[in-house]
């Protein structure tokens, strides 16, 4: 163990203080932010626009002003020098003091908006009367908490984002990829909804209302996606919304499967996806911070699936309640409907275990049974049971609960505000559905994996240390085994940061894919025939 | 039930231990004096760097060897004796074994030089060494500058390891161009350019003369042989070469050369004792390769060999093709086959030389300019597959058909560069050929037909 002391400055230790440059552009970003509480305390800017400007212009130049510093001096190569000596990115003092910061940031957004200045009824002070000028330019509406913190969300990802590429400019994949990131959220989860809402009302609508839709953001990441509002709105939108309403459901059965067969989870979790978008900027910092232990890989197989039970059971529930039981007026009755459900899943079900049961581990097969029994039992339980409650919950209780529960404690309050201390995954890897599913197709289905170069491995660790989502991927390097786990990314860090280029992400053939031999070349081929018949 | 004692818990050690547990369920004892449990010697820099802590750098989980029945003692071992199948201990208890095995490693060499034993003076193997070096170089205030000596892949190590926390580091090389006793001319001397690039004062053709005390018996300057300069420095690392650490071994009867003498089977003279890793010296060096392999694989492929023999299927220890692969500073190095350098080259060994214009990227390849065959490749910059050169020099391919096939091996991440084309065009201008590149199949490189 170095015998290193651990200061509380924020510099750490040798060699990593701070610059006269780093300290101004600190200096330069804090001032931003410190505009921001200003408004918090309700301290009133008169020009709110130019105000909210410097803001986010001093944010931004602070942040890309340090990394510049620290970035491009340097030769092109992996920059992880001190990471462990510094306190804010080894669970020091000042990662607890970001992690509180945080955690605070979102319990006030997500529960106690007032505070943020949010006026229901007349116009909202604070900081989010500070956003207002934004938000009336891009929507033509005031602002709400969610579009502050969508704001400052994307400055994050193209601030930190830009970092990131200058921390890699050498490897040509993290560099794409964080461009793609950085596009995604900018045009798709920033912009896009902010004009769509814009057109709200207008002749091309004939006046129905198109709902704020974050196209890339699919069901079940969206749990509310077939929630009786939405689909009231896609239909009110005319043609429009009744496409937009098939493009949601055709992603998650039809486009993203096709997508994950082809390129695996990290066409969306690594290269789209909002969350994933900030853990890869903002939250590169903390990346070598996820728990590698086989005990923390067995709660995330356990609570990841749990959550996508849920969210099935509770979207089941929700759409129930609001379809009727009369045919001449709907096309789909609830018990059409839940038949359609109990078949879909039985199906599904039923293939993996024809096709792919030698795949699971025995814990995934009862896990996998059970659930499927659960969710069937309870469907049956209503469908014979009658009218009143759905299921043993009123459908509404359930979509509170896992609103509250998921939606927000878990993906914000947990998820990110504790990056600095677990990690930058935290909500990817243990909370997301979305994540789940796809990584079930992507351990299943899909033609990616990361091929082991070989018996090339020393098993240095620097592909676990880094590696976000807390996989052991130097168990299987050091074995010449494929990495084909369910939890992968696609970030392509632990194939960046191999001293000995061992790890690549590939998609080939399936054949061969997840039963490979384990191929530690060296040793004369009869020797291996020999390690290989265990 | 047998009892298998393992000295040295290194990575030769250790894949003995795993694999004798895969195929059996003897008694499985090992003896270390370093650390508690395996750790990755060659990441050892990363620790000092920052990089990962030490925890990371150890491949299994604490409780992973009590799972699987393997017992592990921190001790010392004082002596072996033979006749009585007994190690001696830290000087005090004893330990019966029925099959020994010797995982011993190395230590750094050390050539006499004066004042070599000062404070302030050592090498980089072993953790103690690291932890020595926190002492002797915790940052650029206590160490404000650094000497290197020996220009190695150790020596390269140890230089980006302390100019990772800005101390000022002399490396002083005995060679005139940077490891070009192993590496072909055009490679060395873009290593030469890279060390450079990285603000190390690199001394080429440089001796060590002296290394001069304070009035503590700490480390006050060096003294270079050829010039006579005298460079002020508070640490001096010694990094040329290592040695098998076997003077344990001196009266105990097993045979020892350099390292401990050991047959194809790994057995030494005497019954029940065997030596794998960086301490085995085989009688007559295999093929191209040097009787001791100091190596991260060639420990392991002994250790997995070793434990086919113990448990009842006697083999014989035949490491297949050469590979190998190291990173000088930001540039990745690998081998596949024999490129010896100008120094070593073989009557029959011609290359072909490819080096980026501007980036740092370059590739030599070996071939027999009698018959056109593929003898080996280097690179640098550039990931290769390990399988597919394997393969290749296994099949005994010419030389022309490996650069048809380059795109084949590329394993690089996606979206790189593609250097082939130019490569092929090199190649073709050289020997005055027309091959043309074929273009990358999975069908090819999966082997599916």
């Amino acid at each position: 163990m170095s015998t290193y002391d651990r200061s509380m400055a924020l510099t750490g230790q040798p060699p990593k203080e701070l610059n006269r440059n780093q300290k101004i552009a600190t200096l330069i970003g804090l001032f931003g932010l410190a505009i921001i509480l200003l408004t918090a305390f309700n301290v009133d800017f008169p020009n709110k626009s130019i105000w909210l400007s410097i803001s986010l212009a001093s944010i931004t130049i602070g942040i890309l002003w340090f990394s510049w510093d620290m970035y491009s001096q340097k030769e092109p190569g992996i920059k992880n020098d001190g990471v462990w000596f510094k306190s804010i990115s080894s669970k020091g003092f000042w990662g607890w003091i970001a992690g509180i910061s945080l955690t605070s940031f979102y319990i006030i957004l997500y529960f106690f908006p007032e505070y943020l200045g949010l006026v229901q009824k007349g116009n909202n002070t604070g900081v989010i009367g500070l956003f207002d000028p934004l938000s009336r330019a891009l929507s033509g509406n005031p602002a709400s908490q969610w579009f502050v913190y969508g704001t400052l969300y994307t400055v994050a990802i193209l601030a930190f984002g830009i970092k990131f590429i200058w921390k890699y400019r050498h490897n040509r994949y993290e560099r794409i990829r964080t461009m793609s990131v950085m596009f995604f959220q900018t045009a798709f989860a920033f912009i896009i909804p902010e004009l769509m809402a814009r057109l709200n009302g207008s002749s091309v609508l004939n006046g129905g209302s198109l709902p704020y839709y974050d196209l890339k953001n699919m069901w079940p990441l969206n749990y509310y996606n077939f929630e009786g509002y939405r689909i009231k709105g896609f239909l009110s939108s005319g043609d429009i919304g009744f496409a937009l309403l098939i493009f949601g459901i055709l992603s998650v059965f039809v486009i993203s499967p096709i997508l994950t067969y082809k390129y695996g989870k990290r066409w969306y979790c690594s290269w789209v996806c909002g969350c994933g978008g900030l853990a890869e900027t903002a939250g590169d910092s903390f990346r070598q911070l996820s728990d590698k232990t086989v005990k923390a890989w067995k709660i995330e197989r356990w609570v990841v699936h749990s959550v996508v039970v849920f969210v099935t059971l509770m979207t089941t529930a929700v759409i129930y309640s609001y379809l009727g039981n009369d045919t001449s007026k709907y096309w789909l009755t609830k018990s059409t409907f839940l038949i359609g459900v109990g078949v879909l899943l039985t199906s599904v079900f039923t293939l993996v275990m024809i096709f792919k049961r030698e795949q699971f581990q025995k814990d995934a097969k009862y896990g996998a049974v059970g659930y499927l029994v659960i969710i069937l039992a309870l469907i049956g339980f209503h469908f014979f049971s009658g009218e009143g409650q759905v299921f043993l919950f009123k459908s509404e209780t359930l979509r509170k609960s896992y609103s509250f529960l998921i939606g927000s404690i878990f993906s914000g309050v947990i998820g990110t505000g504790f990056y600095p201390i677990f990690g930058n995954r935290v909500w990817c890897r243990f909370g997301c559905p979305m994540a789940a599913i796809l990584g079930f197709q992507q351990r299943l289905f899909s033609k990616f994996r990361i091929t082991t170069n070989g018996g090339q491995c020393i098993s240095c660790g620097n592909c676990s240390t880094y590696c976000e989502m807390g996989i052991d991927v130097r168990a299987y390097a050091q074995k010449g085994e494929n990495i084909v786990r369910s939890s992968c990314v696609g970030c392509g860090i632990c194939s960046a940061v191999c001293p000995r280029g061992v790890l690549k992400l590939e998609n080939g053939p399936l054949q061969g894919r997840i039963d490979s031999n384990q191929v530690l070349l060296g040793n004369d081929v009869d020797l291996m025939t020999l390690v290989n018949k265990k | 039930m047998e009892n298998i004692v393992i000295i040295g818990n290194g990575i030769a050690g250790i894949s003995a231990a795993r694999h004798i547990r895969k195929l059996s369920d003897k008694r499985i004892i090992i003896v270390s004096a370093e650390t508690d449990y395996f750790f990755s010697r060659t990441a050892l820099m990363y620790v000092y760097m920052g990089h990962m802590k030490f925890d990371h750098i150890q491949p299994y989980e604490n409780w992973f060897w009590e799972k699987n029945n393997i017992e592990l003692v921190r001790a010392y071992v004082n002596h072996v004796d033979t006749e009585k199948k007994q190690l001696l201990l830290d000087g005090s208890r004893a330990l019966q074994y029925d099959k020994l095995i010797l995982a011993t490693g190395s230590k750094p060499n050390k050539f006499g030089w004066p004042g070599q034993d000062l404070h302030g003076v050592q090498g980089l193997y072993s953790k103690q060494d690291l932890d020595l070096l926190e002492v002797n170089a915790p940052n650029k205030d206590v160490c404000k500058r650094a000497v290197i000596v020996g220009g190695g892949l150790i020596g390269i190590e140890l230089a980006e390891m302390l100019r990772s926390r800005d101390i000022p580091v002399t490396f002083l090389v005995r060679e005139n161009s940077f490891w070009n006793g192993v590496l072909p001319s055009g490679e060395s001397k873009m290593i030469n350019e890279h060390i450079l690039e990285h603000h190390i004062d690199l001394r080429l053709g440089t001796n060590l003369k002296e290394i001069v005390s304070d009035e503590n018996g700490s480390v006050k300057s060096v003294i270079i042989a050829e010039t006579g300069e005298e460079l002020p420095c508070d640490m001096v690392g010694l990094t040329a070469g290592v040695t098998p650490n076997i003077d344990f071994l001196k009266d105990s009867g097993i045979e020892l050369g350099r390292g401990i003498k050991v047959n194809r089977f790994l057995e030494t003279n005497i019954k029940d004792i065997y030596a794998i890793g960086d301490c085995a010296e085989q009688h007559e060096a295999i093929g191209n390769r040097r009787p001791i392999e100091a190596v991260w694989y060639t420990g392991r492929m002994m250790g997995e060999t070793v434990a086919q023999t113990i448990c009842g299927n006697k083999l014989e220890y035949k490491p297949g093709h050469w590979f190998n692969s190291a990173k000088f500073l930001d540039i990745e190095y690998q081998t596949y086959g024999w490129v010896f350098s100008e120094r070593g080259k073989k009557d029959y060994e011609e290359h072909f030389h490819w080096r980026h214009s501007s980036e740092k990227i370059c590739i030599t390849i070996a071939f027999n300019k009698e018959n056109n065959r593929f003898l080996g490749i280097n690179t640098f910059g550039i990931r290769m597959r390990h399988e597919i050169f394997d393969r290749w020099l296994t099949e005994k391919r010419d030389v022309d058909y490996v650069i048809e096939h380059l795109s084949d091996a590329n394993f690089d991440p996606e979206f790189y560069k593609h250097y082939e084309q130019e490569v092929v065009s090199k190649y073709n201008s050289d020997f005055g050929k027309s091959i043309a590149l074929k273009k990358k199949s999975l069908k090819r490189i999966f082997q599916i037909n």
